[in-house]
């Protein structure tokens, strides 16, 4: 066990990718000399040279296009966006051409291709440097999306990334980059299948499902809500495409409750998909319905305005006083 | 009816004289020169650089160019039949650009891998890729057809410009691999890809608009990646004209990448074949890309959903089939005495074999079973996809026994399944 931030934890889960496979190699804007404008890349240029972390022009379809050709030629590129809102003009390349190859070879081909994007608010950024477009992704089929909340799963989720042979995209809390945690580096133990929700934390009374950012605010309402004598359960996502329904479904089963909390717009987004999905599998089960915490029908917010964007506490616990209303 | 003919034309008949200046002004230095071979007349020029290229074609390669380019154009004109008698869901005829196509697919090298765009069905030919699997797409049975690792021809890409990037990624995929090899790297696989390949990246006119183009050249450059861009002016992105997509020869535009541009009569299968040739071997010498404008012309339709009638002139599409890419070669081979009339009966008796082939198999074309979507959505097992192909096959379940439900009238399927594709 050793202890290290979100940010250190993915920089040794890419130091250990690019040691396990000789093919495999990151390409971005300034992650080389730089170590990229969060230094997640920091120091893998000076151990593995320029042709293993490449400094890419400065286009973001450029560098998800070749970093498919780059697949196809039998190569494990993992490409740094350097803020979610600047992902855009590389989204026709994930969207139309990453996630669909697989299918249109009939399986012949495969483009097993990395896309880390830092997302995600509360760190007082100008504009574009703050959005969640998870959802904009998890419509596309073909595609994995991932979200670590923790060193530990970050250590481990960026390498199972680099293995997987679908395309997988690994939104990174940027708020969270900071944030210290224990990483066992010799074992994932539960975190051994990225694809599957951890529950962080036992209750009776409500689930509270959040992913990446928001994960340490369920947590802190959870305590909050535990002083008022509620108890809840908390699920950390992980994997936002595919979503583990079955641990959601179970713990709903269980509590009767359900809150989903995520930075992201409500309107259209992951929170509802699984608004619906519990609906569908726990019906009987429900006492209230599903209620969605997220962000407004708005384009991320000023920042000195963004903390009453973001849900907090209070907006997840507002939630639960009417959840344990019905 | 549209009005004008195309104004980066380069037989004086249509040239438009002050765009020619504005190109020079803005360029500093006169428009790209074309590199022509074999002229319209069916004889052979001279080249300072590419003669020696086109000397080494014998009789028996240039025989087999014309065999190719009638091949495929007999195709072209079955599988626009098919199209009509609504066995193909849609077709994009390559008639006009058969020289393009063949001369630089036949100046490729098997090591080569070719990134094609969807009209590349000559290119196809040159690889090998059989052309009834070429049709699958065209059929609505698959989104690709044939298997790219066969033959080292890429998927057909319908969003325009994608594949651009891919081919300057492959290309530095090929970079790595010559030094793993070189390095010996254990396990890397990589000498036996064989380190002197390259790749050639096709795309159209219309296409030279779009960023991914832009991006590819700059990544090219900078990685001085071997890649071959293999723009086929046909001066039509459907019906829009080459004057709305560029001020300036498309050749000349390398210039800003910093890499050679080659202009080259795209109806002459002699100097495309040099001139691909020449490109190729200055990709896998190290020497960076190269962009070639074959300058050609779709005399057909975009595809068969469009009526060029509506934007251009008869005269000029006229005017272009006096430079048939066929017709030139076969005076050529007769003029020289290369080929006889027994050689061209035989390859119009091969042509019609090529069509009955294709004519018979598009038939037999096999409808996939919807669980292979459901298969190959993923490389790996994806829980959502069980769940779903679960409920699907316990919802089919429930119609065993049933009589299927009647298929609607194939025509009324064929006209709701055929709009515009892509651009």
């Amino acid at each position: 066990m050793t202890t290290m931030t979100i940010a250190k934890a993915i920089n040794e889960g890419l130091r250990a990718a690019l040691t396990d496979n000789p093919k495999s190699l990151l390409m971005g804007e300034d992650i080389g000399a730089l170590g990229g404008v969060y230094r997640v890349t920091d120091g893998l240029i000076g151990e593995f040279g320029p042709d293993r972390v490449v400094d890419t022009p400065l286009a973001e379809s450029g560098i998800i296009g070749t970093a498919i050709g780059l697949a196809l030629r039998g190569y494990t590129p993992v490409c740094e966006i350097q803020f979610d809102g600047f992902v855009f003009p590389g989204f026709n390349q994930i969207t139309t051409q990453l996630a669909k190859i697989h299918a249109r070879s009939n399986g012949n081909l495969t483009v097993p291709v990395v896309v880390r994007i830092p997302y995600g608010g509360g760190i007082g950024s100008i504009e574009h440097h703050s959005e969640s477009p998870e959802a904009l992704f998890a419509h596309t089929a073909g595609l994995r999306i991932i979200t670590p909340s923790n060193p530990h799963d970050a250590y481990w989720m960026i390498q199972q990334a680099v293995q997987c042979q679908d395309p997988v995209i690994v939104f990174e809390p940027k708020r969270r980059y900071w944030l210290k945690g224990e990483v066992d580096v010799a074992a994932p133990g539960p975190a051994e299948d990225p694809f599957k929700a951890h529950v962080l934390r036992a209750g009776t009374e409500a689930t509270i499902v959040a992913y990446g950012p928001l994960v340490p605010v369920a947590l802190a309402a959870a305590n909050a809500a535990e002083e008022d004598g509620h108890s809840l359960e908390v699920i950390d996502l992980r994997s936002i495409s595919p979503i583990d329904f079955d641990t959601v479904t179970a713990s709903v089963q269980k509590t009767g409750r359900l809150i989903v909390a995520h930075e992201a717009p409500t309107f259209g987004g992951i929170g509802g998909e699984i608004a619906a999905r519990i609906s569908e599998r726990a019906f009987h089960s429900l006492e209230a319905p599903v209620i969605r915490v997220g962000g407004f029908h708005m384009p991320y917010p000023v920042a000195k305005v963004e903390e009453d964007y973001l849900p907090d506490i209070d907006r997840i616990l507002e939630a639960l006083d009417r959840a344990l209303s019905y | 009816m549209g009005t004008h003919l195309p104004s980066t034309e380069f037989d004086g008949t249509a040239v438009d004289d002050q765009r020619e200046a504005d190109a020079e002004a803005v360029m500093g230095e006169p428009p790209a020169q074309m590199v022509q071979l074999l002229g319209p007349d069916g004889k052979l020029g001279f080249d300072p650089v590419f003669t020696d290229y086109a000397s080494k074609l014998t009789p028996e390669v240039l025989r087999g160019l014309y065999a190719d380019m009638a091949a495929i154009r007999r195709f072209d004109v079955e599988a626009t039949a098919l199209q009509r008698q609504g066995e193909l869901a849609l077709w994009v005829p390559l008639t006009g650009q058969e020289a393009a196509q063949i001369g630089s697919g036949r100046a490729s090298q098997p090591q080569d891998y070719i990134f094609p765009t969807y009209r590349e069905h000559g290119v196809a030919l040159t690889r090998n890729v059989d052309l009834a699997e070429l049709l699958r797409q065209f059929r609505g049975v698959s989104n690709g057809g044939w298997n790219p690792k066969d033959t080292n021809f890429h998927l057909y890409t319908l969003v325009l410009a994608a594949q651009t990037l891919h081919a300057v990624g492959y290309a530095m995929g090929i970079q790595r691999d010559q030094k793993l090899a070189a390095s010996g790297a254990a396990g890397s696989g990589a000498s036996a890809a064989g380190p002197d390949a390259a790749v050639i990246a096709y795309f159209g006119d219309g296409a030279s608009s779009e960023g991914d183009v832009h991006e590819s050249m700059v990544f090219a450059s900078s990685y001085n990646a071997p890649v071959v861009f293999f723009c086929q002016n046909n001066h039509w992105a459907i019906s829009v004209p080459t004057a709305v997509q560029t001020r300036v020869p498309l050749s000349n535009r390398a210039k800003g990448y910093g890499f050679p541009g080659i202009r080259v009569d795209g109806n002459d299968v002699i100097a495309v074949h040099a001139v691909t040739e020449w490109a190729l071997e200055h990709a896998r010498q190290g020497k960076g890309p190269v962009l070639i404008e074959a300058f050609t012309y779709r005399v057909g339709a975009h595809t068969t959903a469009d009526d060029p009638t509506k934007y251009r002139e008869a005269a000029e599409e006229e005017a272009w089939r006096a430079k048939d890419p066929l017709a030139r070669l076969e005076k050529y081979l007769r003029s020289e005495g290369m080929a006889d009339e027994a050689f061209f009966a035989k390859v119009k008796a091969d042509g019609d074999e090529l069509a009955a082939y294709i004519r018979r198999t598009t038939h037999d074309l096999e409808t996939p079973d919807i669980r292979t979507a459901f298969a190959n959505t993923y490389a790996e097992a994806h829980p959502l996809v069980a769940e779903e192909l679960a409920w699907f096959e316990e919802y089919s379940a429930g119609f065993a026994g049933e009589e299927p439900a009647e298929e609607p009238a194939r025509q009324a399927v064929s006209a709701q399944a055929s709009p515009k594709a892509g651009h």
